[in-house]
């Protein structure tokens, strides 16, 4: 019986192990050559015969339309869908209309391949994708050895532009927390700050490092650096009466909404008033299923939309977006949005036509993208570097009456 | 004044683990196996009592009661389909197939909930007390969460000793053979075992969830292995152990998350594990026999 109890021990601590290990990317199979060729041949006969009826460009795009970041996916394949058909319905993209095909990945890197390997057999010559970071660096694997051209609206994770033809609408991990401690300095939100953030995640871990760095420079004391891990994320006692008693006067949380969910409420039990600080991962905050928005009140967040802005962009989208899918978009529908339209300026000036095999299209936009510059509903002026990172300002919110108000 | 508050923080940490522990450690104790499946139905329990309180609108304690119905009929389903078949079989097979079990009802509650986080309504309206000029306040949750661990350990020992069930149980987890000759039904012992530690993991489901409000299939899982491990340190099979090596887990982990380092406190309760396994193999209070329900 003493056996059983140290095997059963033994296997405890490998769940333990194991759970830690959730987060790692998973590395894709082999596609074989011969699949990319094959794709290559249907896509040239294909664009033979419809060549002479007005052919149309195939966006392809992956994200989690179900599951635990289902509200990014969802938000994102909304988005595009109505950038989509705001274009077409303006006679498309040099004549050519846009069919937009999005696939389900459940945050998931196994599933996001299988996705995108449906695309591709739907003839997919752009993908929008993927949404997350995990399934997005798997991905990007892909399209890097087919050469199809990949735009990731929310991708932060530094490796999911790591190839030449992929690029991003959103900054990267380590630009948010350099972006972050800017704000808190330059607009003097605090001088003392606690951070809270999650060891075992390379979003969370990769922001806290850059962020911590930067504090340095502005002139920002962290009182507090607490840490947990995906295997004990529900009681932040601690690492809260941690921060209290250093004085904090505010709390940066680079992490997720469930997580920071929790640690509001908690912080609220145990009479700790101070202001949370965050970044995009707490986006979404206010679609938890029955969470007391009064807690989240006075939030602030790094985020570079905000849906109560008063330029004419932000205003017509928003007000499109609500009869289309009676919801105030967040965040990531705005990348998404952003996303079709700086395809359609990187295909004009590319001078890209629907009629191009994936490969060529992908030849033609890389350079393509280093030259244009759009405004967007998430940033004015946006450019980008060879290596897909993007230059564009910082925006921070904070939430109103249970809403994201911009913050000046 | 803050080692207080961490003081605190832990035991009402602990006195969850404890809460879980001591189903561990009755179903151990008489069935000799260990149902890894007991965090899944705590989890069940969570969803049980969030659907009919906070879906239905209809008063928490009415959730607790279905919660208690609901996991202890799924409790004795799993022990008659699952583990019934098993009985003259190894035990390294009943533990494989209760890992199985345990990650059937994670995909089911997957399947039926989806992986959406729900945050639970707590079912506990114990104002927080003050304490110090308001300086520390212990929440509601704790309090209920220990006084309840105290009872259901005060109550399961007095079952076991005074009952006539409780007095099978013990013949049981003795000698299954002899008992049977002595006219006990055996099964009917370990179903009962069964029913009784399921019904523990609902009213720990409500307090877990009441405490650390947010609800996924997978919230029952890491709080059932530190429980586990919470039974082991106590001594497995003991009732007392159970209580003692949870409230024990809890408050190293607190401390060792305030004192040495919020990122290490998963590994320095193993490593305490680790330690006191090697001076005492059988847990804290394991040597004693005659503790053993």
């Amino acid at each position: 019986m003493k056996k059983a109890i140290s095997l059963a021990l033994a296997l405890s601590l490998t769940f333990v192990s194991l759970t830690a290990c959730g987060n790692a990317a998973t590395e894709s199979a082999d596609t074989t050559a011969t699949e990319s060729t094959d794709a290559a041949a249907t896509e040239s006969t294909d664009a033979a015969t419809t060549e002479s009826a007005g052919a149309t460009f195939k966006i392809g795009g992956i994200g989690p339309a179900t599951g635990g970041a289902a509200v990014y996916g969802l938000a994102v394949k909304n988005g595009a869908q109505l950038a989509v058909d705001e274009i077409n319905a303006a006679g498309g993209i040099n004549g050519a209309q846009i069919e937009f095909n999005f696939q389900d990945d459940e945050h998931d890197a196994e599933k996001a391949v299988n996705a995108y390997n449906t695309l591709k057999d739907w003839n997919m010559q752009i993908l929008m994708g993927t949404v997350t970071s995990t399934p997005c660096i798997a991905v990007a694997e892909e399209t890097n050895r087919d050469q199809i051209f990949q735009l990731t609206p929310s991708g932060s994770a530094v490796p999911c532009v790591q190839y030449d033809n992929a690029f991003r609408v959103c900054f990267s991990d380590p630009n948010q927390g350099i972006a972050s401690a800017q704000y808190i300095g330059a607009n003097k939100v605090a001088s003392k700050v606690a951070v809270i953030y999650d060891s075992s995640d390379v979003y969370s871990s990769g922001i806290y490092g850059k962020f911590a760095a930067e504090s340095e420079n502005q002139g920002i004391e962290i009182v507090a650096a607490e840490a947990f891990t995906a295997d004990s994320k529900t009681d932040f006692s601690v690492q809260l009466q941690k921060a209290k008693d250093a004085g904090a006067e505010l709390v940066f949380l680079p992490i997720y909404y469930t997580e920071a969910s929790l640690i509001l409420s908690q912080a609220s039990t145990m009479g700790f008033d101070t202001k949370f600080f965050g970044c995009d991962g707490l986006d979404g905050i206010l679609s938890v299923e029955n969470f007391d928005t009064t807690l989240a009140e006075g939030l602030m967040l790094l985020t570079p939309f905000a849906a109560d802005a008063q330029d004419d962009l932000t205003k017509n989208f928003v007000a499109s977006f609500q009869t289309a899918y009676g919801e105030v978009p967040n965040q990531f529908a705005a990348d998404a949005y952003d996303a079709i339209y700086i395809i359609k300026a990187a295909i004009e000036t590319g001078k890209v036509s629907a009629d191009m095999s994936a490969q060529d299209i992908c030849a033609a936009l890389k350079p393509a993208m280093t030259t244009i510059s759009i405004d967007g509903l998430t940033g004015a002026g946006m450019t980008w570097t060879a290596d897909g990172e993007v230059n564009k300002a910082p925006k921070a919110v904070k939430i109103e009456n249970a809403t994201y108000v911009a913050m000046q | 004044m803050s080692f207080i508050s961490y003081l605190i923080n832990g035991i009402s940490l602990g006195s969850l683990y404890a809460l879980i522990a001591l189903g561990y450690t009755m179903v151990y104790g008489i069935a000799k196996m260990l149902n890894f499946a007991h965090g899944d139905v705590i989890m069940i329990g969570g969803f049980t009592i969030y659907i009919v309180a906070t879906t239905l609108g209809l008063p928490p304690l009415l959730g607790i009661i279905v919660a208690v119905i609901v996991c202890t009929a799924l409790g004795m389903t799993i022990e008659k389909i699952a583990y019934k078949p098993l009985r003259k079989a190894s035990p390294l097979a009943v533990l494989i197939t209760a890992i199985g079990v345990s990650y059937l009802l994670q995909n089911v509650s997957l399947l039926i909930f989806g992986a959406n986080t729900k945050l639970f309504t707590s079912v506990i309206s114990v104002p927080p007390i003050p304490l110090a000029d308001g300086q520390i306040s212990i929440s509601g949750e704790t309090i209920v969460t220990i006084i309840v661990s105290i009872a259901i350990m005060i109550a399961l020992m007095l079952f076991i000793k005074k009952s006539k069930a409780g007095q099978a149980m013990l013949a049981v987890s003795e000698d299954k053979g002899a008992a049977e000759l002595m006219g006990i039904n055996v099964n009917a012992t370990i179903s009962l075992t069964f029913a009784i530690g399921s019904a523990l993991a609902a009213i720990a489901g409500a307090l877990l969830c009441s405490a650390y409000p947010t609800l996924t299939p997978y919230t029952g899982a890491m709080p059932g292995i530190k429980a586990f491990v919470a039974a082991v340190f106590g001594g497995i099979g003991s009732i007392p152990g159970a209580f003692i090596g949870g409230i024990l887990l809890g408050v190293i982990e607190n401390l060792s998350k305030a004192y040495i380092s919020s990122q290490m406190a998963d590994a320095i309760v193993f490593g305490v594990l680790i330690l006191v396994l090697l001076v005492k193999p059988t847990g804290i209070l394991g040597k004693k026999i005659n503790e053993k329900v």
